[in-house]
């Protein structure tokens, strides 16, 4: 898809003619400062982390002990925090910011109504995470302790809500962080439906499909890969929340497979420890930020499958 | 390529910003535990009533991250609720000079509807931090409080899960009393807690206790008595049982032995009959050499005034005041500064 | 936003089973998806409301000139705190806005198959998963530890990173979403590359593009912990960007954990006047870029 009279190759000076377009090479200086700091601070955090990986290895990922005083780093529990309060965060966010999303760009509601929508869910981003935190103290806490015991009492046999309930949980950190990508997902998804070629729509109904078998069918696939590109930030926001979490979790260093029981996530402990931390401590909160790097990894590895998946299904229409 | 309307009005702000930035008094920067950062920054709003001109700032950014940026050169004074430990002093270069100068009482703040006055013994707290004691009914606690009703109620442990001089103050307090405490969790600005839930600062530990009935957790004198939570009355070292008061605070400081050279000792133990258990002091960390006179002068005096004048602010702000020979421990360090 | 209309008047009273099943479910999803709508808009308005109802207290003018008063004391202001947001989050988006777009215009329209954008696109999507406070360590080493002394100038470095992936991959989904139809027109009218994506491509990305760069101011204005460890906190004016600076973000973090009613009375004015700010921005952004043409509804 290169324009024509324009070079193929990837690098400005690299051509045949006479005259390198200058823009072009700004653009590909640009391109390498970015990747040149990103693998800067990549690099960084695994020289930091270096000690701790020489003395902990793997079994940072499996032990479950984490005591800084002893020097003994087992980051198991805060991992499984992790990718439990992301995974519910996301299956809350995404189907709820999908479905705003495609009610934002459809016309089910007159222009004004929809400029209001998208304003109100909008200003749910600007909120500071310290907010959320505070929020979630003050109305989400008191409501999961309600709710979530009456879950563990009729539910509690179950060991995803085994009792007793507490309001610093799991849950209420989950809730809160879906709430804080939402607008991620919203804007961006809604972004990606709204340049969906009209033809496409029209083509749909034209052969007699129903308003939401377009969306499904020919929609939402084309819209595929923006959906998840947002998904991808949404998870890195929500694996990377420190202060929302920090507030809201319990802290608990114990694994605990219940969601209304305190928890805790990497972030939060980087979060927690990282100000007083001196020493190999510092090292083993640098690993457990290296840890967050590769589950971003496998997030994405995990995105870029699904969207091959969807982009198949739709070769040629764009 | 246009950019958002916001940078092209910012320029309005920036350009006096980005020349430079010389001022006529000098500027000082602390930064270290955000224990005492209230009663500093109070030091420095009234200090600076009186100089004008004088600009000082203090953030709060935990003992241990105010250790580092005193040790880096980054600040001109530190503050620590751990002091500073003999390697960590060696390690800074121009030499560093401990003043205790403030200090508080951390309390056993509890949620207990209907329970105005509560009695712990040494066994009792500890175990309930250790996970030992579960339930509000036991004997540990009932055999304190006779003829108070105690629920049956599980025993919530709400602890901090942010590194904090109150946790090492708090933990070596809690190993001191009671070995097993020791063996099991130690002592250290950040612990592995047996049981219970954390919370993020005094503010999220006075926030869990609030919200759970059956919550105990240790919080600073200051957050328990603004925020109207009830704290137990502890068992001291001669067996009676103390309130947290400025007096009994100040009981157990005024008792505390320094030893020679570095003014650095914590009451771990207080042997008095009126000293309450778990009282600390605070330490600002200032640099045995300035190179900068002028700054130092200033810092001097504004050290010395948070010292005599500044301590009246203690009560108000739910700090105890230094007790006079600290005091005059404290300005006989600072003649060694230069 | 679809000009074509969708199939009018759902009547269920059509003979054919199938399609009266196909209708019905239509009307299902309909229903499930406004519900759903609704339904979210609860919690924010929950949390608007909190903010209001506790920030609009103390706001008065008084609190955008004055500094932060003395715990124990009352009045006071957060004035150096919107200074400092407003400076820090200018710089971040002064380095990460163009870096992140003209990066995205590399990767989007001049070699989107070589190995230089394979590895931008991988590392800007494994940045987005980098907690905030490693964004203020790195910052730290970089400038703080460099220069001598915390600064605005380092907190605006440490927003920058925290905003250049969201940037970055916004910005690359705006110029994916521009159809090839229209760059082909322009080449077939003779236009160079440069001018197909000044003049054609970018004004039709635009939109998606601030959307992208407004999350990620929102997100930078309102982070706490990248700030803190290397801009700390000032009591007063910002004099020059090498100096600690003040923002709302450590403001309302410190004042919020006090214990005194005053100080957190202020941090909810400060949250007040946070989201007030952003949202501000994000409309003003929004007007500014939305492209309008004749006979045309978005």
């Amino acid at each position: 898809m290169s324009g024509p009279a324009t070079p193929t190759a990837s690098n400005p000076f690299r051509r045949r003619g006479l005259r390198v377009d200058p823009f072009f090479a700004v653009t590909w200086l640009a391109a390498l400062a970015t990747v040149a700091s990103l693998v800067w601070i990549v690099a960084s955090i695994l020289h930091q982390a270096w000690p701790a990986i020489q003395k902990t290895g793997a079994g940072f990922f499996v032990n479950s002990v984490w005591d800084s005083n002893r020097e003994r780093f087992g980051a198991f529990p805060y991992l499984m925090g992790t990718v439990l309060s992301s995974v519910i965060a996301l299956l809350i966010a995404l189907p709820l910011g999908v479905g705003i999303a495609i009610f934002l760009s459809e016309n089910f509601l007159p222009v004004p109504a929809r400029q209001a929508i998208r304003f109100v869910v909008e200003m749910l981003a600007a909120i500071p995470s310290v907010v959320y935190g505070l929020w979630g103290i003050a109305v989400v806490i008191p409501l999961v302790q309600r709710w979530g015991g009456l879950l563990a009492d009729h539910v509690g046999f179950l060991p995803l809500f085994k009792g007793p309930a507490y309001g610093n949980s799991m849950l209420t950190a989950s809730l809160v962080l879906s709430l804080m990508v939402l607008p991620t997902i919203t804007a961006i998804g809604r972004t990606a439906l709204a340049t969906v070629p009209k033809t496409l729509r029209e083509g749909s109904y034209a052969v007699g499909a129903t308003r939401w078998e377009t969306i499904f069918g020919i929609l939402l696939p084309t819209a595929a890969p923006g959906i998840v590109a947002a998904t991808i930030l949404a998870f890195g926001r929500a694996m990377g929340e420190t202060m929302a979490v920090a507030m809201l979790i319990g802290n608990s260093p114990r694994l605990n497979w219940s969601l209304l029981s305190p928890a805790g996530t990497l972030a939060s402990l980087l979060a927690n420890q990282f100000a007083e931390a001196s020493g190999i401590q510092v090292s083993a909160l640098m690993y457990a930020a290296f840890t967050l790097v590769l589950l971003t990894l496998l997030v994405n590895m995990l995105g870029e499958f699904v969207l091959r998946r969807a982009q198949r299904a739709t070769a040629g229409l764009r | 390529m246009t950019k958002s309307a916001l940078p092209t009005l910012l320029p309005l702000l920036l350009v006096p910003l980005v020349t430079s930035s010389s001022l006529a008094a000098p500027q000082l920067q602390g930064a270290g535990a955000t224990f005492p950062a209230p009663i500093y920054q109070r030091w420095i709003a009234e200090y600076a009533k009186a100089h004008p001109g004088v600009q000082i700032n203090y953030q709060g950014i935990g003992s241990g991250a105010g250790i580092k940026q005193f040790t880096q050169g980054l600040v001109d004074f530190g503050a620590s609720d751990a002091a500073m430990k003999d390697e960590e002093m060696a390690a800074v270069k121009p030499g560093a000079v401990l003043i205790p100068a403030t200090a508080g009482s951390i309390v056993l703040a509890y949620n207990l509807p209907g329970v105005t006055k509560l009695k712990l013994s040494r066994t009792a707290y500890a175990g309930i931090f250790l996970g030992k004691i579960t339930k509000w009914d036991d004997a540990a606690i009932a055999s304190s409080n006779p003829g108070v009703k105690l629920p049956s109620l599980a025993i919530t442990a709400c602890e901090r899960s942010d590194g904090s001089g109150t946790n090492f103050v708090f933990t070596r307090h809690l190993s001191a009393i009671n070995p097993e405490f020791k063996d099991a969790v130690g002592t250290g600005t950040t612990v592995t807690w047996p049981v219970g839930v954390a919370g993020r600062g005094n503010d999220g530990v006075t926030a869990l206790i609030k919200q759970s009935p059956g919550a105990i957790g240790y919080v600073e004198y200051g957050y328990a008595s603004n925020n109207k939570l009830s704290f137990a009355e502890l068992e001291n070292k001669s067996g009676a049982f103390v309130a947290a008061t400025p007096q009994s605070g100040a009981t157990t400081l005024a008792a505390t032995k320094f030893p020679e050279g570095v003014l650095r000792a914590w009451p771990d133990d207080p042997e008095g009959k009126d000293a309450y258990p778990i009282s600390t002091f605070t330490w600002l960390l200032l640099y045995k050499k300035y190179s900068d006179k002028a700054k130092w002068s200033v810092l001097k005096d504004f050290v010395n005034y948070g010292l005599t004048e500044g301590q009246k602010f203690a009560d108000q702000l739910g700090y105890i005041p230094l007790p006079p020979e600290v005091v005059e421990k404290d300005m006989a360090a600072l003649k060694q500064i230069e | 936003m679809s000009s074509a209309a969708a199939p009018a008047a759902l009547s269920l009273k059509v003979g054919n089973r199938r399609d009266r099943a196909r209708l019905s479910a239509n009307l299902f999803w309909t229903v499930l998806c406004a519900g759903l709508s609704f339904l979210t808009l609860v919690p924010l308005f929950s949390i608007v409301y909190l903010v209001l109802r506790n920030g609009l207290v103390l706001l008065r003018p008084s609190v955008f000139t004055e500094l932060p008063p003395a715990p124990g004391l009352e009045g006071g202001g957060v004035g150096n705190a919107i200074q400092g947001t407003l400076v820090m989050v200018a710089i971040a988006l002064v380095l990460a806005t163009p870096l992140g777009i003209l990066s995205a215009i590399y990767i989007c329209e001049y070699a989107p198959l070589s190995r230089l954008a394979g590895a931008v696109r991988f590392n800007a999507k494994l940045l987005t998963g980098i907690p905030s406070i490693i964004c203020g360590v790195f910052a730290y080493a970089v400038v703080v530890v460099t220069t001598g002394s915390f600064s605005a100038l380092a907190g605006g470095v440490a927003l920058a990173v925290l905003a250049l992936p969201t940037v970055l991959l916004t910005s690359e989904q705006a110029l994916l979403g521009v159809p090839y139809a229209l760059r082909e027109a322009s080449y077939g009218l003779g236009a160079s590359r440069f001018q197909t994506i000044f003049r054609v491509v970018l004004p039709e990305a635009r939109p998606a593009m601030m959307t992208g760069v407004m999350l990620a101011v929102a997100r930078a204005a309102g982070e706490t912990a990248p700030v803190l460890f290397t801009a700390l906190f000032s009591e007063y004016w910002l004099k020059g960007i090498m100096q600690p600076a003040a923002s709302l973000s450590v403001l309302i973090f410190n004042f919020a954990g006090l214990p005194y009613p005053h100080q957190i009375q202020l941090a909810w004015t400060a949250s007040l006047i946070l989201v007030a700010l952003v949202t501000a921005a994000n409309v003003t952004a929004q007007l500014a870029f939305t492209k309008r043409q004749p006979g045309k509804k978005r």
